[in-house]
């Protein structure tokens, strides 16, 4: 049972995909301007890595060892487009938004990592789970990072005004930097600045530390 | 020849894969601690994605698009749906077949290239720029021109920031901040850089 808790929770915080394991960063800055696009792509990421973790993880035993990336690549692959191809039917307006980062999720490498990394030494049910989790702390990264661009960028949620704009007559001027490329970089490079305050060990030491000498020191 | 010209500039800096969508950022951060590898990788990339983008339109234009197949007499088929797994495999075996001539003739490119290759074939950027090649109908010249121009400008992304990240080992960061964090800055700064070159009108 512990077990169970533990694949599905660590990745939230204690080792998140993006913020400790640096994997699947692509997206997690392109699709964050709002808030509806950010959450359909954390629902097709999330249920990707779950199924190809558990579809690898069934066919384990009998992958052979030096075509493994091939084999990962294609399930992969063939989820993905299902993916895709269900968000065209259903979504076809914020697929449009999400242009290539829907195909991009094949090589997003948490799917990939989980793979290598989980799915080949753990059983099925496990494997899913897994993949499960890490799907949820890519989407608590991702859902945060869209919450703050969005409301701050566009005074909005769900495209419904939550703060009243100064061009409409309310009291808010929109901040224009938080829709383009450079805020994504300053906000994920704070959360991690957050996370990483709040849970020391995550910390890097500095690769040069410079040798402190004090003058009253007595040599 | 001018519109070619053009289109480089566009794909190296307006459109600069690295900064401007996000592509290819896990190797971005991750192999951009020293210049020389660096350098190394940056090239790899050129060499694949002028290679691969190209040959990735060939596959669109004659086999997956809508009415690509009237030359087989099957007008009617439209195969687009398989473009994804198509193309990742195309890539991987174009990696795969380059790392085997680059072995059998320029030994010491191979070895100085390593473990990148390999890595290659999961680098978004690779996929992203076939992906908007398809995207935006580009014709065979324009698609050798925009892998060259795509993959130029995330190499000069990447060198720059690993010059950068050289110099900053001496700096004071705080400590929550050290490493990744202050990673994520330094490419925002980039980024916001790269975006007065978007004012540029080609």
């Amino acid at each position: 049972m512990s077990e169970i808790r533990k694949v599905l929770i660590d990745p939230l915080i204690d080792n998140n995909p993006i913020t400790l394991q640096m994997l699947g960063i692509c997206s997690a800055l392109a699709v964050t301007t709002s808030l509806l696009p950010a959450l359909l792509m954390c629902i097709a990421l999330t249920s990707v890595t779950a199924l190809s973790s558990a579809a690898i993880s069934m066919i384990r035993h009998r992958i052979p060892n030096n075509i493994r990336i091939i084999v990962h690549m294609t399930i992969i692959a063939s989820l993905v487009i299902m993916t895709d191809q269900l968000l065209r039917a259903y979504a076809f307006e914020t697929s449009k938004q999400l242009s290539v980062f829907v195909g991009l999720i094949i090589t997003n490498c948490i799917v990939l990592g989980r793979a290598e990394a989980f799915a080949m030494k753990n059983p099925v049910g496990l494997s899913f789970l897994d993949g499960l989790g890490n799907g949820l702390g890519y989407s608590l990264i991702l859902i945060s990072v869209a919450t703050v661009r969005e409301l701050f960028g566009a005074g909005t949620l769900f495209g419904y005004p939550i703060f009243e704009l100064t061009r409409n007559g309310g009291w808010y001027p929109a901040n224009g930097l938080m829709l383009l490329p450079p805020s994504a970089f300053f906000i994920i490079g704070l959360f991690i600045w957050v996370i990483r305050s709040w849970r020391s060990k995550q910390a890097e030491p500095a690769d040069y530390q410079i040798h402190e000498v004090h003058r009253t020191d007595v040599y | 020849m001018e519109a070619y010209f053009n289109l480089f500039i566009k794909a190296a800096f307006v459109e600069n894969l690295a900064l401007m969508f996000f592509l290819g950022m896990c190797t971005f951060l991750a192999i951009s601690k020293r210049v020389e590898t660096a350098i190394g990788l940056g090239v790899a990339v050129v060499a694949v994605q002028a290679i691969t983008v190209p040959a990735n339109h060939l596959v669109s234009a004659y086999l997956l698009a809508p009415g690509a197949l009237a030359w087989a007499g099957l007008p009617d088929v439209d195969l687009s749906f398989l473009g994804l797994v198509s193309y990742i495999g195309v890539i991987a075996a174009l990696v795969q077949i380059l790392e085997m001539a680059l072995d059998r003739y320029v030994p010491k490119l191979y070895n100085a290239l390593g473990i990148f290759l390999p890595l290659i074939t999961v680098n978004c950027a690779i996929l992203g720029g076939t992906l908007f090649m398809v995207e935006r109908h580009y014709d065979f010249g324009e698609s050798v021109v925009y892998g060259i121009g795509s993959g130029a400008g995330w190499a000069i992304a990447l060198i720059a920031i690993a010059g950068i990240r050289e110099k900053l080992r001496y700096s004071d960061v705080p400590n929550g901040l050290q490493g990744l964090g202050i990673t994520f800055i330094i490419a925002g700064l980039m980024s916001l850089g790269f975006m007065g070159l978007s004012g540029i009108q080609l």
